[in-house]
């Protein structure tokens, strides 16, 4: 009979915690997957637009971003027209997209000059004016491959 | 001495450990989109020579204004007519002779483009056109040339576009599967070459 003694206490065996620690490392798994680090604050709004006929950007490192939007909340100070942003600076003269795509040139390797791709991450609200003078800017320094970021969706949706 | 099972270790301090791990990566990263049109700007020419000369019937004139309205050869249309009207200008295969386009199953209407490979689209913005109606447009546009190449791919080799887009990107480099795709995918490009411009922005 003592084999099958209980002894005696009534308490609840404590719960164990040692699978909390399991649930964490997953959702911080799954953000270490799905995420990349944040290359540039973001001085402006930023909502891309919808489009159905992407392609996935294929080089992340000979990729240069171009940002363009109205400055976001807490960026007041800086106007509300729409600016285009490099790095991580908002830039007051047009001219000076030439002047990153030469430097962004000048740090990549000699072979793969040519296959430098400028996205062009633009708001949704922008006028198409400060575009096409960036679009004239790359063009000025022949920076012929562009691509224009957009969110995978119905374009027909874009036009309110 | 009596063996003791050695006292468990606290998990609870793992977990806070876990948390502060997790909260330095929701600060510090983002989800990217890394979606998009991938489009090539027209190289700057020379001051002194002058673009080459496209004839009337060969150009599919697509004008926004600043209130975002189209304006489609001069007519007025929807943005989801668009994709239509630019396939069935692009497949028209007016020309003859020469220029005679085998493939198009257009209606053959002599007013408007000749062949594909002479077909050239248009794009006028104004200053003030809204770039959200601008991507709609050029997605338009763009899924128009897709349209017809894939119906070409299938013809020609069973397989979508889309498809062989895929298997190129998917094939090793540099072996002979992917020179096969590669041959492949430009054959149908040739078939419909994406003439597709962009004129000065107007005010």
């Amino acid at each position: 009979m003592s084999k099958f003694n209980k002894g005696g206490k009534k308490e609840l065996p404590a719960i164990s915690t040692a699978s909390l620690p399991d649930i964490v490392f997953m959702l911080l798994f799954f953000f270490m997957v799905a995420t990349v680090m944040r290359q540039n604050t973001l001085l402006i709004e930023n909502k891309l637009p919808l489009a159905n006929q992407v392609e996935k950007l294929e080089n992340k490192s000979l990729t240069m971003y171009i940002y363009a939007g109205k400055p976001g909340p807490g960026y007041e100070k800086f106007g509300s027209e729409a600016k285009v942003q490099l790095n991580d600076k908002l830039i007051s003269n047009i001219q000076e997209v030439q002047a990153f795509v030469q430097q962004t040139r000048a740090n990549t390797n000699q072979t793969q000059v040519g296959k430098l791709l400028c996205a062009l991450k633009v708001d949704v609200n922008t006028n198409m004016g400060l575009i096409g003078d960036v679009k004239e800017q790359l063009r000025e320094v022949n920076q012929l491959k562009i691509n224009y970021a957009t969110r995978n969706g119905d374009a027909t949706k874009n036009i309110k | 001495m009596a063996k003791r099972s050695a006292p468990e270790v606290n998990a609870g301090s793992m977990a806070d450990i876990a948390f502060l791990l997790l909260i330095f990566f929701l600060v510090t990263t983002t989800i990217e989109s890394d979606t998009g049109m991938n489009r090539k700007l027209p190289p700057k020419l020379p001051e002194n020579i002058d673009p080459p000369k496209i004839k009337d019937k060969n150009l599919f004139t697509i004008v926004v204004n600043k209130e975002n309205n189209l304006l489609v050869e001069e007519q007025p249309m929807e943005l989801k007519d668009l994709r239509e009207a630019t396939i069935a200008f692009l497949d028209n295969g007016g020309g003859t002779d020469n220029a005679k386009c085998l493939y198009c199953k257009g209606k053959r209407d002599p007013a408007s483009s000749d062949n594909p490979n002479k077909a050239v689209v248009s794009l006028q913005n104004s200053r003030q056109t809204n770039y959200a109606s601008y991507i709609s447009i050029s997605n338009e546009v763009l899924g128009a040339y897709r349209v017809l190449r894939d119906r070409e791919a299938k013809r020609l080799y069973g397989v979508t576009y889309g498809e062989i887009l895929k298997q190129y990107k998917d094939a090793v480099e540099d072996s002979p599967e992917k020179k096969a795709w590669e041959v492949k995918k430009d054959a149908v490009k040739d078939l419909f070459p994406e003439k597709f411009s962009e004129a000065e922005a107007k005010e």
